[in-house]
């Protein structure tokens, strides 16, 4: 086993650089929440059929990217794989912040995001989004324990139970974000169990190119090592991911499609003219799913240092993409008032919804972007969160065994 | 030792002479804004003793609005239309005046206690134009309940 | 309670010594009875697609009236507790036109999902907003298979006093239940009355007795998306 040496971040200039852009996005974010908050939703693209908009999709993309970037200390702690125990307590710094900048997010984009007190005061217990208040706190507070096994002295043997108690909390708050959709059964995009592995198989995989992108980047800028030969484990582990969210995705549809009560709903998303259908195919299944898979799995000796950055990347990019089909396409198609009747009001019933949406709402997405990423910073910045070297020389690549599962 | 006695004397100096913040603050603050006097209401006098309202009324506001909304409580004594109505306070042009003017009953006091209050963003701030805003039963909807039962008649 | 239940029957009272006739008092009873029985009221709807003209809006036009909601100039985000639709069958392509508004179901999902509980049904079945404690999340307007919400967009001001409603916050149809706990009927159905259609009844779906409950057991009436099993306490005959 090899000692690992963690180390603070050094105030350069470029730290501070990068703080002051993050601290301005920010800001920017919030100026949107307030413009959005006195005028009105008015002011967004949202209205009475689209009542979630983009920042709905940034928070959930956030959300669920925050539970699946814990995977890596996870695979330390509770599947005992040394090589990723370097990088857990950065793995659970980041799961904090980007929870943080997701559920800002979300609360932002409340009608009354004044009454913050209330959504923690009354409580109906039948509601999924109540259980998620729950799920969202806990795990603030299971994290935040496991991190201080990890870094306080003479907590070594709790890091085990907390790294499983952390673990286990993590499948529940993603079951949780995927059931708010798997439980909706007005809506015929969403009314389906497998909402709720789908959305950890995207945990796992967006959270884990999220993790792959901001270590890298971290490492580089205080002048750290990131070994060749982890970043292609952590590579392979990616692919598996992506594979396992193209699984889930095709499962979700086929079944659908083979009711044909589904038909509808499924032959819009799929093979209608409108834009969904080309971010679907393009974006999620093309950009976000076949490219990085195969930039990954190519012979190992061929894949580069840029290819996995890249995949990530696309990963991410295809992973917003799949949120914003999942929640906008979901709702622009109208509900089933009278199935196999046509209908027609003044109030959009049976007619695809229009949604543009306003600069407003990507602002206070991109904020909620920049929080996370200012909090693991400052939180780096602070601790001893990142190793002052993660080379191949620093960390433990035992061979994988061969026997037992990755994930 | 001479120099600490010094020290001591100097701090000792320092905080008999310090003015006490807070009355400060306050003669300053009184000697720019005035102690509210609220208008006075329509009738005789309040549903309850003045000094009750004072100090009760929010919870007897909120005590009746959870009563309404979930058990259909619609009695008067406390409801806030009736608080609107006996209090409504009219601006230059003749008409009440809404939350956002200062002169409002209810910001009188409020804005001199700092106590924002969201009651105005879904209630009406002012009697509804033309009428109180309690509306009592009218010959009109006599009418249309007799014509309603007769058509269940037949 | 107590208050409530002299004012129906003094109401009920009232009404009856302006008219007299049997079927007055009678109807005054049973709002009384309604109140007092160990058997729980439930108000209900029943809508006659028959007797609803196609073009017709009056019940729109009252429920926009006694609330204070309409339109603004703005289609897409401007509230509608009451909207007029067109059933067309594709292949007969016959056509029905109808109201649709809150269907108070008995099972809402609306007020499953609520994080907070603004989202409620009240004992007699009304299913309402508490605005009090919404926090404009939307995830009822997610969960309503009937789009019955509606969410404010905009600032407002000067509010119909029995109908607050504001900025931020998910709102829909009331049952108008301001006037139902006065005794009086929701002002759709008045208005659909007055203009002489009649194709609105209100009543207690749960009294055996009240006229809407002999009409239900008498003709047959649908439930929009009764597979879901939310029991609207709405139902449509002859659609």
């Amino acid at each position: 086993m090899k000692r690992t040496v963690y180390r603070e971040l050094n105030l350069s200039p470029g730290l501070l650089l990068i703080l002051g852009l993050l601290g301005l996005v920010v800001a920017a974010g919030l100026g949107a929440a307030w413009y959005m908050e006195y005028y009105g939703h008015v002011v967004t693209g949202m209205n009475n059929q689209i009542v979630w908009g983009l920042p709905h999709v940034f928070a959930i993309f956030l959300i669920v990217a925050a539970s699946g970037v814990l995977n890596v200390a996870s695979l330390a702690s509770v599947f005992n794989r040394a090589l990723y125990k370097p990088m857990a307590r950065l793995s659970g710094l980041l799961a904090i912040s980007l929870l943080a900048g997701g559920l800002a997010v979300l609360v932002l984009d409340l009608g009354r995001p004044d009454r913050l007190i209330v959504a923690m005061t009354h409580f109906n217990f039948k509601s999924i989004f109540a259980w998620n208040i729950f799920l969202y706190t806990g795990f603030f507070v299971i994290v935040a324990a496991y991190l201080f096994t990890q870094m306080g002295r003479g907590f070594g043997r709790f890091v085990r139970p907390a790294g499983w108690v952390a673990f286990v909390w993590r499948l529940a708050l993603t079951t949780g974000t995927g059931s708010i959709f798997g439980w909706l059964v007005a809506r015929e995009a969403y009314d389906a169990a497998i909402m709720a592995p789908l959305f950890i198989a995207m945990s796992l995989s967006f959270g884990l190119a999220v993790f792959i992108l901001f270590t890298l980047r971290s490492c580089a800028l205080s002048g750290r090592e990131f070994g060749q030969d982890l970043l292609l484990r952590l590579g392979r582990l990616l692919g598996l991911f992506i594979a396992a969210v193209l699984y889930f995705t095709a499962v979700q549809h086929l079944t659908a499609l083979y009711a044909s009560e589904h038909r509808g709903v499924e032959g819009f998303l799929l093979f209608g003219d409108s834009i969904y259908t080309t971010m679907f195919w393009t974006g999620q299944v093309l950009i976000g799913g076949v490219v990085p898979l195969v930039l990954v799995t190519l012979p190992t000796h061929g894949v580069s240092r840029v290819a996995i950055k890249l995949a990530s990347t696309l990963v991410i990019v295809g992973g917003f993409v799949q949120v914003y089909v999942i929640v906008i396409g979901g709702q622009v198609y109208p509900l089933a008032l009278f199935p196999g009747m046509e209908v027609s009001s003044s109030f959009q019933d049976g007619v695809i919804a229009g949604y543009q949406p306003s600069l407003p709402e990507f602002l206070l997405g991109m904020g909620g972007v920049a929080l996370a990423l200012a909090i693991a910073v400052i939180g780096m910045k602070t601790l001893r969160f990142l190793p002052e070297s993660l080379g191949d020389e620093a960390v433990d690549l035992q061979p994988e065994p061969r026997t037992g599962a990755v994930t | 030792m001479a120099k600490r006695i010094f020290i001591l004397l100097v701090l000792a100096v320092a905080v008999s002479l310090w003015p006490p913040s807070e009355p400060q603050a306050g003669d300053l603050l009184l000697a720019k804004v005035t102690v509210p006097k609220p208008a006075k209401g329509k009738g005789e006098r309040c549903v309850d003793d003045t000094d009750f309202m004072r100090r009760n009324h929010m919870n007897l506001l909120d005590h009746q609005r959870d009563e309404t909304v979930h058990s259909g409580d619609r009695t008067k004594r406390y409801s806030l239309k009736r608080c609107i109505d006996c209090h409504a306070v009219n601006g230059e042009d003749g008409a009440p005046v809404t939350a956002d003017n200062p002169k409002h009953f209810c910001r009188t006091c409020h804005d001199y206690a700092a106590v924002r209050v969201d009651c105005f963003q879904c209630h009406a701030s002012r009697p509804a134009p033309g009428g109180t805003a309690e509306r009592s039963v009218g010959k009109s909807d006599v009418a249309a309940l007799q014509s309603y039962l007769r058509e269940l008649q037949q | 309670m107590t208050t409530r239940r002299q004012f129906l029957r003094n109401t009920g009272a009232f009404t009856a010594t302006l008219t007299g006739g049997a079927t007055l008092i009678a109807f005054a009873e049973t709002q009384a009875k309604s109140d007092t029985g160990g058997r729980k009221t439930r108000w209900g709807l029943l809508i006659d697609v028959a007797r609803c003209p196609d073009g017709c809006s009056t019940c729109v036009s009252a429920c926009s009236e006694e609330n204070g909601w309409g339109d603004t100039g703005n289609r897409l985000t401007d509230a509608q507790w009451i909207r007029k639709v067109m059933v067309t069958d594709p292949q007969s392509k016959l056509s029905r036109s109808l109201p649709v508004m809150c269907q108070h179901c008995a099972e809402p999902p609306c007020v499953d999902v609520c994080p907070t509980g603004a989202s409620f049904k009240r004992a007699d079945g009304i299913v309402l907003v508490d605005k009090h404690i919404c926090i404009g999340c939307r995830y009822c307007m997610m969960a309503c298979p009937y789009k019955a919400r509606s969410f404010i967009h905009e600032p407002l001001q000067d509010q119909k006093s029995h109908a607050p409603r504001g900025k931020g916050t998910v709102e829909s149809c009331t049952l108008c239940v301001h006037r139902v706990d006065l005794g009086r009927l929701p002002a759709c159905v008045e208005a659909c009355a007055a203009a002489g259609h009649d194709a609105m009844l209100f009543g207690d779906i749960n009294d055996p007795e009240s006229e809407i409950s002999k009409r239900i057991a008498q003709h047959p009436v649908r439930k929009i998306r009764a597979d879901l099993g939310t029991d609207p306490g709405v139902s449509y005959e002859n659609l």
